[in-house]
């Protein structure tokens, strides 16, 4: 089997990756969608937690099947080793010694265990880089605690963020949100790294935790906290210097749509287009401060007008009228979304076991060297033999020789 | 690892985290505000709570480590004075509508004409093309164009906003990468170009399953409230937990690692008296997470429940540390800025704000580097703050600065 040399920014760059659940493909696919040769290791022994869950084709599990992994892993190829055996470890140790980057995001002391540390690397590769993306960071008193994003959300204060006033704090409504915050805090390093040995000739060990990173996405009421003594309180779906801003129910089945006015032309826009300019100068309405005042009163009167039009309908007569307003857009609603397709966020790609097949696309636009869809996601050690006997030379005899003897599986 | 390079921050909130990032790798990150301070300044809350623009904690937060200058753009003398500092710039980052910068004489082509290496990232709520191009945007309106809200908050109830906003997060991030790929291209070919990057699009790009799910089987994830979503049908498998002081997140889950964790709380319960005979003798190893019923559920999150109860967040994190039970307390601020791992990780840092006569707490780095220190070093700028020294650097003597801060300019 051949596979074609990638086009691409990383065009000949080869990482090896130990990627587990969605924090590692994200990483990677910033370089494999850009022209690395990602080689992800996998086993049979113990499938990536993505392979093994729910939505499958067919509705029948099967690893090869999973929509959940098979959407995040295009264009990374799939090597399989049974690391338990000394032979598959000694590839490893091969590979990530030939490789340009090595990365890994399993529980801290794993590499360890299988020989495969910074320092055990750096001995025979000065110039190695490694990428290290645990839940906690790869030492300290958490290293070796497994990490779940359900579980990372909470820890690092998000629902704090979320919830009615006087009620129970809630998750992100999209599990393991945390999950997609880390990869872009790594990509950005990992290829200031790469630069950075392009120029010195040096290579580093990257340390970074999914927790800590998403500590910058609550930044500022750390900072509240640490300068003002001020912990967060649940606020609904309102806002402290804005009114009208929620969320409004509209016809249809669980539609609603978001409407945010942030100044009084804003808000008399509304009004006319909401048929009531009456509303517009009504004493308990014609300052910020009083619909503040109101707020509960004027989110009832807004949500009268919405009832009768569908989400779509009040998008598009106030942001015509210059009103910032939005569909609360569904899964059905994303996957059609005009915005996202012409924005290439999702590829449609023929998979070997799942048909055409919507994989994850770009994130952002590139005017020159945009991102590119080059294969589906990769069967179980799908690139296995290309990756041993063309990359590392192994002969074919070899090869027949460890695969006997399950180190491939 | 970027000392050599240099970036002009041209962003409101919309782009922060980009130049942020950028400026945290060790690049030059020079803020570029219109004169009198950009509005995102006014972005509470504020240090002790004094409304000004010199104490924003959310321009603190993602500023620091930039440097700070004013300059009108929309004076002739201020476009000719960008034109010069974008031709020392490795990267522009921007945030204007789009159109905006082209109107002006300054845009991409522009400048792109006078500096073919530069790197130039443009964060929109929307993009730059697309049907929803002029649309008006707000954090609520963006993520409820994004997917996140409507799986967010009670079934039955209105789509939950997280209130701390997320969107332009994601998107300063995805710029940052986007800026870094563009910039590693560049230092092959000697080429510059343009990143384009939407707050909608950045907060769409991540949603667990719910994709795939949907086109496997025309499912459409729902809110779940404090249950989890999927799994089992009508079965509440639920996520936040009550306990003594507060909550604590955790998950009744299938699988080899379900059944090692549930062994491993069921022992920590029994040794304290609380865990039922039902939870003692469950085989574990063959609990299935899609056949379970509502009776067996119940059984299972009941006592769990109860002894959570007993306990504080703090103590029920103590305790599952040690018997690696995935389990997690809400992190209230103070939690985190007493959090254990992270001081031993040396992850919080004070930062002198010498105006204000003291310092903050900030996070020390996002990553780790054995080679070079990605600390926050400095405190977010002051409005006009650099003014001299970069304006001198491009060869405008004092007079001129004095004649230009008169005349608006700066």
């Amino acid at each position: 089997m051949e596979i074609e040399k990638n086009e691409g920014v990383f065009s000949g760059l080869t990482i090896l990756a130990f990627c587990w659940a969605v924090v590692g493909p994200l990483t990677m696919k910033f370089f494999a969608d850009h022209g690395a040769t990602v080689i992800r290791v996998e086993t049979s022994k113990r499938p990536c937690v993505m392979r093994v869950s729910s939505p499958y084709k067919g509705n029948v599990p099967n690893l090869n099947r999973g929509g959940y992994f098979n959407f995040y892993n295009s264009n990374i190829l799939s090597l399989t080793l049974n690391m338990e055996l000394p032979e598959a470890r000694a590839i490893a140790k091969r590979l990530a010694l030939k490789c340009d980057v090595f990365m890994e995001n399993y529980t801290p002391g794993n590499m360890e265990k299988w020989g495969l540390s910074y320092e055990e690397l750096r001995k025979e590769r000065p110039d190695i880089i490694m990428l290290r993306q645990s839940g906690y960071g790869s030492w300290g008193p958490y290293a070796k605690l497994p990490a779940f994003g359900m579980v990372l959300v909470p820890i690092a204060g998000l629902p704090n963020y979320i919830g009615w006033p006087g009620r129970e704090p809630l998750p992100v409504g999209v599990s393991a949100y945390t999950d997609c915050i880390s990869p872009r805090f790594a990509a950005a390093a990992l290829i200031a790294a790469l630069d950075y040995r392009n120029k010195t000739g040096k290579g580093q060990l990257l340390d970074l935790s999914q927790f800590e990173t998403a500590l910058y996405f609550i930044l500022p009421g750390i900072l509240d906290y640490a300068a003002n003594g001020r912990e967060p309180t649940r606020i609904g779906n309102s806002s402290p210097y804005a009114a009208p801003h929620g969320v409004y129910p509209c016809r249809g089945d669980d539609r609603w749509c978001t409407i945010a006015v942030f100044n009084d032309d804003e808000w008399k826009t509304l009004c006319r287009e909401m048929g009531k300019p009456e509303y517009a100068e009504a004493p308990r309405f014609n300052t910020l401060l009083n619909r503040k005042k109101n707020e509960d009163e004027l989110d009832r009167l807004i949500s009268e007008w919405t009832a009768e039009r569908t989400p779509e309908e009040v998008m598009e007569q106030l942001q015509a009228a210059g009103v910032a307003a939005g569909v609360v857009k569904n899964t059905a609603d994303i996957y059609e979304d005009p915005q996202l397709r012409q924005r290439g966020m999702f590829w449609k790609m023929d998979h070997p076991e799942m048909g055409p097949f919507t994989h994850l696309g770009q994130s952002f636009i590139l005017s020159e060297t945009p991102a590119k869809p080059l294969r589906p996601s990769p069967l179980l050690g799908e690139h296995t033999e290309y990756v041993c006997t063309k990359l590392l030379g192994m002969s074919d005899e070899e090869f027949v020789d460890l695969f006997q003897k399950g180190v491939f599986e | 690892m970027l000392s050599h390079c240099r970036a002009l921050d041209l962003t409101d909130e919309k782009g922060f985290l980009c130049g942020k990032i950028l400026a945290d790798l060790g690049a030059d990150v020079i803020k570029v505000e219109r004169p009198g301070g950009d509005h995102s300044r006014n972005i509470g809350n504020f240090w002790h709570d004094i409304p000004d623009p010199e104490k924003s904690l959310y321009w603190f937060a993602y500023n620091s480590n930039k440097r700070g200058i004013t300059l009108n753009i929309e004076t002739a003398d201020g476009r000719e004075i960008f034109k010069k500092l974008a031709k020392t710039a490795d990267f522009v980052i921007e945030s204007f509508a789009p159109g905006y910068m082209d109107k002006l004489g300054i845009g991409y082509s522009t400048i792109s004409d006078l500096n073919r290496g530069i790197i130039w990232a443009s964060i929109t709520p929307f993009g730059q093309e697309g049907p929803y191009r002029d649309y008006k945007d707000s954090d609520i309106v963006v993520m409820g164009m994004s997917g996140t809200m409507y799986q967010t908050g009670e079934r039955d109830e209105a789509p939950l906003h997280i209130s701390m906003p997320q969107a332009c997060l994601h998107a300063g991030a995805d710029a940052a990468v986007g800026s870094m790929i563009a910039y590693y291209h560049r230092e092959k070919t000697g080429k510059g170009q343009r990143v384009d990057v939407s707050l909608q699009h950045s907060a769409a790009w991540f949603q667990a399953n719910a994709i795939p799910t949907y086109e496997l089987s025309g499912g459409i994830l729902r809110r779940a409230g404090a249950f989890r979503v999927g799994m089992s049908k009508d079965v509440g498998q639920r996520q936040v937990w009550p306990c003594k002081d507060g909550y604590v997140f955790f998950n009744v889950i299938g699988g080899k690692q379900g059944a090692k964790l549930l062994r491993a709380l069921t022992e920590w319960m029994d040794s304290e008296g609380m865990a039922t005979d039902y939870l003692r003798n469950k085989d574990w190893d063959n609990f299935d997470m899609f056949t379970i019923g509502r009776e067996e559920m119940a059984s299972i999150q009941e006592p769990i429940g109860e002894f959570f109860k007993t306990h504080t967040a703090k103590e029920l994190w103590n305790g599952a540390v040690p018997r690696q039970i995935s389990l997690g307390p809400l992190s209230s601020m103070q939690d985190l800025l007493e959090d254990e791992c992270l001081k031993a990780r040396n992850f919080w840092k004070e930062i002198e704000h010498p105006e204000l006569g003291t310092t903050i707490t900030y996070p020390r780095q996002f990553v780790q580097s054995s080679e070079e220190d990605c600390s926050t070093r400095f405190r977010a700028p002051l409005i006009g703050e650099h003014n001299e020294e970069v304006y001198s650097s491009i060869g405008l003597t004092r007079e001129e600065l004095v004649i230009l801060k008169q005349a608006g300019v700066i």
